[in-house]
């Protein structure tokens, strides 16, 4: 049986996933607020051969999991660049890498989200994508003003008011892209005439108007920017339990799922494929990826002695939604083999320590999935969507629409 | 030239990318995209290469509409104004970038952290001209839609700009520690609680980025009312003005200086920098001849009908553009185009007036659109342009332009060629930029007072 292709991303954020990363020799703490230190970390990334980065973000200071912003924490990095603008400097310093911001759908306005994502698009020549994230933290929601979110408890999520909140903000999220697509699409690629006979630059008629209503928003468009290189840059979206599946479902193309072990592996994908037919997708499926923070080094025992290290440092240790990877660049690719043999279709790896663990995926783990013939990219693609192996993306205004009609909720 | 002992001023340029009107004509072969990034790649690097203070993009938050349609006879779209300036920070060194966005369509929150993160990537080169659009038309696309009356634009905006300033004075100078060894990654008391309460604004929570070199970005602002003035005196440190003619120049910069002192700010801490065209020649008949053919290539015959439907109100299709003046009288109509700068006088006397110009010029549809807004304000040699810029800055007309090309990108070539050498020349413009310089510093400006209260412990 040949090797389905294996997706490769690697997820950057501060110094690293461990909250000691900072404090490794090699980390350039200092530099995180600076371009050249993600410029680095990203020509690292590309010439290893990883197919896309994304870049952490938030409306505001890091806090643990769901917990309160405690401004008083110094062990830890604190702070990020807006991660849109960090990956537009990146995209004319590489050349083949895909690069995909954080974009928070809550507080944002989906006009320059979607206008935003597009420039990208074309700084980058076809590389651009975002991973949609909501903001359920109430500390956010006071940069603001506008409204209140109630404090969401991880334990109390199954509660009614728990699923209600969430319903509200993946709805409006759903929204958010729903616009920014539709954006997207309102120019046709062939709108530009420049017709010196009738001295119109613009055939109007290849301009749509998106008309979008919702709860939060309504949206008249078209789109202040031309339909970007790839039509539909690349919408991405990580998830943990059905309504965000449903949101993904509906409006990304990647899913990025968090299984700690085969089982979960088979059930999440499940759930994943369950929600699709709640929402009625058509079109490609979503594109199933697992997280998978990782802490590499020669020996699983050097491995492990990094990360209790890198613990004792902290003082606690190290927690994720995702399963925590701790061993050698071989062990890594034989999980990531026997998961893509159960179904999964990329992996978004986390390095713990910056930039340690990514030079490990980048010099090590890539050419061992490349002699497995995992890595096998159509060497004529050239734009993000492509590489992954996704069609061409059609213009929901001149062809068939791929997504459920505007205004079916996630919820049920 | 000024008959005083005063020192030569320095003349400041900001080059502004080629925009979404008639100035910029498409219809040329040398024309390329205004969306590609490599116009604006090439664009920064020839204003780079100029020496210029700024590179300057203007926004779009909505496209144009003519007789309810989408205008058609113009370059339109454009790209994310923030997303393509860090794109170029990436590929310049020296130049400064500056965005225009709205206080209207924006939250201060979101908007400070992206300028300040512009700034941090760009090392200290950013700057922000600080628009107030407020109509219906364009907060269709947005979220809060038309919810500001006229009067609330200024006050919001200068909400606004309290409210990021806080924001960019949030963190300590020396917050980051990032000392390995001993696990503090922040300063103690680094980062200060903002907690703004106003008629526009709740912000409450603490900002998320260190300081840049400059602090804050630049401050510019293009209002010309007499609350546009007022805003300008307290908050702008660059006013990006209309008034290219000389002595229009000169009251506006007048007016506007004396209103410095009254919010504790020194003459020089606000630079005012019209906007300018040119057309180069050999000759200034070469020249003259060049400047006619690029008026007849921004003014097509489309174009000009309906330049004239915007002042009459009325749709003037049937009229031929190389014939005279429409026989029937203008009336007002606001909202026969949509989503541009109109005219502050109302549309009758400015119809009355153009009448009486066609008639005593004996010019046709067409040639009176040239003549009314095909204006280019320096035509000549590039030694007489020279001239003519530094005698505006010498006499206090300006302290500078905002330089705008008519072609995109190349718009600029000529003028870094031949007009800046002769500028450097007369030692009133920079030959090099200054090692590791932030916009500030190249428009000659102080730095904004630190609103951050003072440190309850010193570093020991």
């Amino acid at each position: 049986m040949t090797q389905p292709p294996i997706y490769l991303a690697v997820a950057l954020d501060g110094a690293g996933w461990h909250p000691s990363a900072w404090r490794e020799p090699d980390a350039r703490s200092a530099e995180i607020f600076g371009g050249a230190y993600w410029r680095d970390l990203a020509r690292t990334a590309e010439n290893g051969g990883i197919d896309l980065l994304t870049i952490e973000d938030a409306l505001g200071l890091q806090t643990p999991a769901l917990g309160d912003i405690d401004p008083t924490v110094t062990n830890e990095v604190r702070g990020r660049l807006d991660a849109v603008l960090l990956a537009s400097w990146l995209a004319p310093l590489t050349n083949r890498i895909g690069l995909v911001p954080t974009v928070t759908t809550t507080h944002t306005e989906p006009f320059h989200v979607s206008t935003a994502i597009a420039t990208l698009d074309y700084a980058s020549n076809g590389r651009a994508g975002l991973r949609a994230q909501v903001s359920g933290r109430s500390h956010e929601a006071a940069h603001f003003g506008r409204r209140s979110i109630p404090r969401l408890h991880p334990g109390r999520l199954d509660s009614a008011e728990g699923v209600a909140a969430l319903n509200e903000l993946f709805d409006e999220a759903a929204d958010a892209l729903e616009v920014v697509r539709r954006l997207w699409d309102s120019w046709q690629d062939d709108a530009v005439i420049r017709d010196q006979a009738t001295g119109r630059f613009i055939d109007r008629d290849r301009l749509h108007y998106i008309d979008f209503t919702g709860e939060q928003f309504t949206v008249r468009g078209p789109s202040i920017t031309p339909r970007p290189p790839q039509g539909q840059p690349l919408v991405t979206a990580l998830a943990h339990q059905t309504i965000p599946y449903r949101l993904a479902g509906r409006q990304a193309d990647i899913v990025y799922i968090t299984p700690h072990d085969d089982a979960q592996v088979l059930s999440i994908a499940a759930e994943v494929r369950a929600a699709e037919r709640f929402v009625g997708r058509r079109g490609t499926p979503l594109g199933v990826w697992a997280d998978i923070l990782v802490v590499l080094d020669d020996t699983p025992d050097a491995a492990r002695r990094r990360l209790e290290r890198l613990d004792d440092q902290h003082g606690t240790p190290l927690t994720s939604d995702a399963l925590i990877f701790t061993g050698t660049p071989g062990g890594l690719v034989e999980q990531l083999l026997h998961w893509s043999a159960l179904g999964i279709d990329g992996f978004r790896l986390r390095p713990a320590a910056l930039p340690h663990d990514l030079q490990q995926i980048a010099d090590r783990v890539v050419p061992l999935l490349t002699s497995s013939a995992a890595l096998d990219r159509d060497r004529d693609a050239t734009t993000l969507r492509s590489f992954l192996g996704f069609e061409p993306a059609p213009n929901r205004y001149t062809d068939e629409p791929l997504f459920g009609a505007a205004g079916e909720r996630i919820a049920s | 030239m000024t008959g005083t002992d005063r020192p030569l001023k320095q003349v400041h340029l900001a080059a502004h990318f080629p925009g979404v009107n008639n100035t910029t004509v498409w219809s040329d072969p040398a024309s390329g995209s205004q969306i590609d990034f490599t116009s604006f790649e090439q664009f920064a690097s020839i204003a780079e290469r100029g020496r210029f203070d700024y590179l300057f993009l203007a926004e779009g938050l909505r496209l144009r509409e003519h007789k309810g349609r989408i205008h058609d006879l113009d370059v339109i779209g454009r790209p994310n104004t923030l997303a393509v300036l860090a794109a170029v920070a990436a590929v310049t060194e020296h130049i400064g970038l500056v965005g225009t966005l709205s206080a209207t369509f924006n939250e201060p929150y979101e908007l400070a952290r992206q300028l300040q993160s512009l700034d941090l990537l760009s090392g200290g080169r950013a700057g922000w001209n600080v628009v107030t659009t407020s109509d219906a038309f364009h907060g269709e696309n947005f979220r809060r839609g038309a919810f500001l009356d006229r009067e609330d634009r200024y006050r919001r905006a200068a909400e606004f700009l309290e409210v990021a300033r806080e924001i960019w004075d949030d963190w300590a100078e020396d917050a980051v520690v990032a000392d390995q060894d001993s696990g503090r990654f922040l300063a103690d008391d680094a980062i200060d609680l903002i907690d703004h309460h106003g008629p526009q604004f709740d912000v409450t929570g603490y900002g998320t980025l260190p300081r840049s070199r400059q602090r804050h970005p630049v401050i510019v602002q293009a209002g010309d009312s007499a609350d546009g003035r007022d805003f300008a005196a307290a908050y702008a440190e660059v006013i990006f003005s209309r008034h290219s003619e000389f002595e229009a120049g000169r009251s506006f910069y007048g007016d506007v200086k004396s209103r410095l002192a009254a919010h504790g700010r020194r003459h020089d801490d606000l630079k005012i920098l019209p906007a300018a065209t040119f057309v180069l020649g050999d000759t200034r008949a070469a020249a003259e001849e060049r400047a006619r053919e690029v008026s007849l290539q921004q003014v097509s015959p489309q174009t000009a009908i309906t330049f004239l439907e915007q002042v009459w109100g009325t749709d003037l299709s049937g009229y031929d553009p190389d014939g005279p003046l429409p026989d029937i009288e203008a009336h007002e109509d606001a909202t026969i185009t949509r989503g541009r700068v109109r005219h502050e006088r109302d549309s009758v006397s400015v119809a009355q007036s153009w009448r009486a110009l066609a008639e005593a010029e004996n010019l046709s549809i067409r040639e009176l659109v040239i003549r009314v807004s095909g204006r280019h304000s320096f035509i000549g040699t590039p030694s007489a342009v020279a001239d003519e810029i530094n005698h505006y800055v010498q006499n206090d007309a300006s302290d500078g332009f905002v330089i705008v090309g008519h072609l995109t990108p190349g718009g600029l070539d000529d003028f870094v060629e031949k007009v800046v050498p002769e500028l450097q020349e007369r030692g009133v413009y920079r030959t090099e930029y200054a090692e590791d310089a932030t916009l500030r510093d190249l428009l000659e400006l102080p730095g904004p007072p630190d609103l951050r209260a003072p440190r309850r412990t010193s570093v020991a």
